[in-house]
């Protein structure tokens, strides 16, 4: 994913002299480097100051550039919420962050570097456009559409490499939800990684004659409403998964779209109200709920209440 | 001219004072007289809205004045002329001075400065570049300018325009880390064609900065972080267009003038006083200060 949003930039900046990036001292890590290297000019390292950054990109916004301004997900929003309140978000400027390491599969540097509040924070300014990708062929895609999108854009990007489940053919449609599989027991809505942990319990559960309908909601905000909907309506029960708190992220979101407009029972499989630890990325996953096997499990319990 | 002709109704706006391209040249008389004019509208804005900041908009008014009167190019007829020389409001609080040198300007009708604060203004409590045609700057959380202001400079310097940012910074809002950063990140990308104002009063909310936040040496802080730093009493228009004039020379990093102020100035119960920070006159203070104004 990294590397794919580091060649992409490479080739917008090819493409519109107006492109400029920003890093907070981890363009080896985000991958902004690759931006760095092929155009210094525009390319902007502010140190480890995050809030300054994100204040540069909205003057470079509000002076006709498209700045794209890059740290971990823990930093931004975290560190500089304010600043991309007032300075990005309240006056609607054509500021792009993307930040990477987001959820806990960062791994071993541990709860500090655990982004697991991000979207919560972001989700909640409005006019904020939010894409979590599901691999690296999306984020591309994604990358580009916030370019050329005018307005505030959040990408939130993981540490990882994922498994692709999109092929070179795919485009990516901002606002609308991609359905990855059809079935119609139940409808598992996934974003990130959990996209590709979705299609494989998927394929277990099949096994157990219980056919599951796929939806990547790559575009957060402003959720598709009408595939939600649809969903809930076609299978009677919905799966949220993500690298998130339960609060605050895609499961509160999709619960409230679902209580207001089609109440079906709905479980949520996230990390629970805690920190993690450090830890191999797949450990973590496994202890804090976010495989395939946790999907299973919160689909099988989400049939029971469907049939009650 | 930025600003209508003394004697002109201030009422009749826009249209008459606006010249394609503004460089106005008033008078240390005629600025004087300004700046009484940007005092009024301060006390009867704020008055009428029944709140709001008068302190700090009134310690900056002459800086206020010499950057509308001597310093932008702009065209209020074109706010968003991608060529205007920029002038960036940090302490948001002191959007009556700044609403009422728009106006005076022509960017809107001097009687809209009456709406301030109320439903459906386009002059928000705090700047709202959304809405205000000739803010640049969303601002009310302090501590955000500068690094706005560097964001403008730059985009300056790779589309190769020559104009200028002017930064208005609160001496309290410096206690900020995030100025600190800014500061930093100026002098590192040697932005000289910026330029900071710190408006000076020495007061922020709770009392003395000396005894809320002591933020001395001031002067060797700017020094120490790479700026040309100038010194000046920021009611003296000629050393306040000195140091513009001066800042405009400096090459190769940027320039901070620290501008010493009173708070309230101009209006005598309020000098020094942190109680009128964030608090309108009432009626009969309106009065006894617009009298004081004449
Ligand atoms: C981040 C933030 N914290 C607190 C405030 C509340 N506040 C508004 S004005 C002010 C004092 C500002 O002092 P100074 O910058 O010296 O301004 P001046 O005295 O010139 O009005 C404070 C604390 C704020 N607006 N933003």
């Amino acid at each position: 994913m990294r590397q794919s949003y580091g060649k992409t930039l490479v080739e917008l900046g090819n493409e519109n002299p107006d492109i400029v990036v920003l890093d907070a001292d981890l363009s080896r890590s985000t991958m902004t480097q690759l931006f760095a290297g092929e155009f210094p000019n525009r390319f902007f390292d502010c140190g480890i100051a995050e809030q300054n950054m994100v204040g540069i990109a909205a003057g470079l916004a509000a002076s006709g550039k498209i700045p794209f301004a890059s740290t971990f997900a823990v930093f931004a929003p975290g560190r500089c919420f304010d600043q991309i309140r007032m300075s990005i978000a309240q006056p609607k400027l054509n500021v792009k962050l993307v930040t990477t390491h987001g959820g806990i599969s960062v791994g071993e540097d541990g709860t500090s570097h655990h982004s697991i509040e991000d979207l919560s924070l972001i989700c909640s300014l409005p006019g904020f456009t939010v894409i979590v990708p599901a691999d690296a062929i999306e984020t591309a895609q994604a990358v580009r559409v916030a370019a050329t999108s005018y307005g505030p854009f959040y990408v939130r990007l993981c540490r990882p490499k994922v498994p692709l489940v999109y092929d070179q053919d795919y485009r990516f449609n901002l606002g609308k939800a991609v359905t990855m599989r059809q079935g119609k027991d139940v409808t598992i809505i996934a974003m990130g990684l959990m996209v590709s942990a979705a299609l494989e319990a998927a394929d277990d559960l099949m096994r157990e004659d219980i056919d599951c309908h796929i939806l990547n909601i790559s575009t957060l905000k402003p959720i598709d409403k009408v595939a939600i909907i649809s969903a809930a309506a076609e299978t009677g029960a919905i799966v949220t998964a993500e690298e998130h708190l339960e609060h605050g992220g895609l499961g509160s979101i999709i619960a409230q779209v679902i209580a207001r407009h089609y109440p079906v029972p709905i479980e949520f499989v996230a990390i629970k109200d805690t920190y993690a630890q450090s830890g191999e990325s797949a450990e973590l996953l496994q202890r804090y709920g976010l495989t395939a096997k946790d999907i299973k499990q919160a689909v099988r319990s989400v049939i029971k209440r469907k049939g009650g | 001219m930025s600003l209508p002709k003394l004697g002109n109704s201030s009422s009749t706006t826009s249209a008459d004072n606006v010249k394609a391209e503004v460089f106005s040249s008033l008078s240390i008389k005629e600025m004087e007289e300004i700046a009484k004019r940007l005092r009024r509208h301060i006390i009867t804005m704020t008055g009428k809205a029944g709140s709001g900041h008068p302190g700090g908009s009134l310690s900056a008014v002459e800086i206020v004045t010499v950057v509308y009167c001597r310093l932008l190019r702009h065209k209020p007829s074109d706010p968003q002329w991608s060529d205007r020389d920029r002038f960036v409001l940090s302490k948001g609080h002191a959007a009556p001075l700044l609403y009422a040198a728009l106006a005076e300007c022509g960017y809107f009708p001097v009687d809209e400065l009456l709406t301030l604060r109320q439903m459906d203004s386009r002059l928000q409590g705090h700047t709202d570049r959304a809405v205000t045609p000739g803010v640049e700057m969303s601002a009310g959380a302090l501590g955000q300018g500068l690094s706005f202001t560097i964001g403008i400079t730059l985009a300056g310097r790779l589309n190769s325009q020559d104009y200028r940012a002017y930064v208005l910074l609160g001496d309290g809002e410096c206690d900020e880390g995030q100025i600190w950063e800014g500061a930093m990140a100026a002098a590192h990308f040697k932005v000289d064609n910026l330029t900071a104002i710190v408006d000076n009063n020495r007061q922020q909310i709770d009392g003395w900065n000396r005894d809320v936040m002591n933020l001395d040496p001031f002067n060797s802080k700017w020094l120490a972080f790479g700026w040309h730093v100038i010194e000046v009493d920021g009611h003296d228009f000629t050393q306040l267009i000195d140091a513009f004039n001066q800042a405009k020379m400096v090459k190769g990093q940027p320039t901070v003038i620290i501008a010493h102020t009173i708070k309230g100035k101009g209006v005598s119960f309020m000098e020094n006083n942190p109680y009128f920070h964030g608090k309108a006159p009432n009626a009969e203070e309106v009065e006894i200060a617009l009298k004081e104004l004449e």
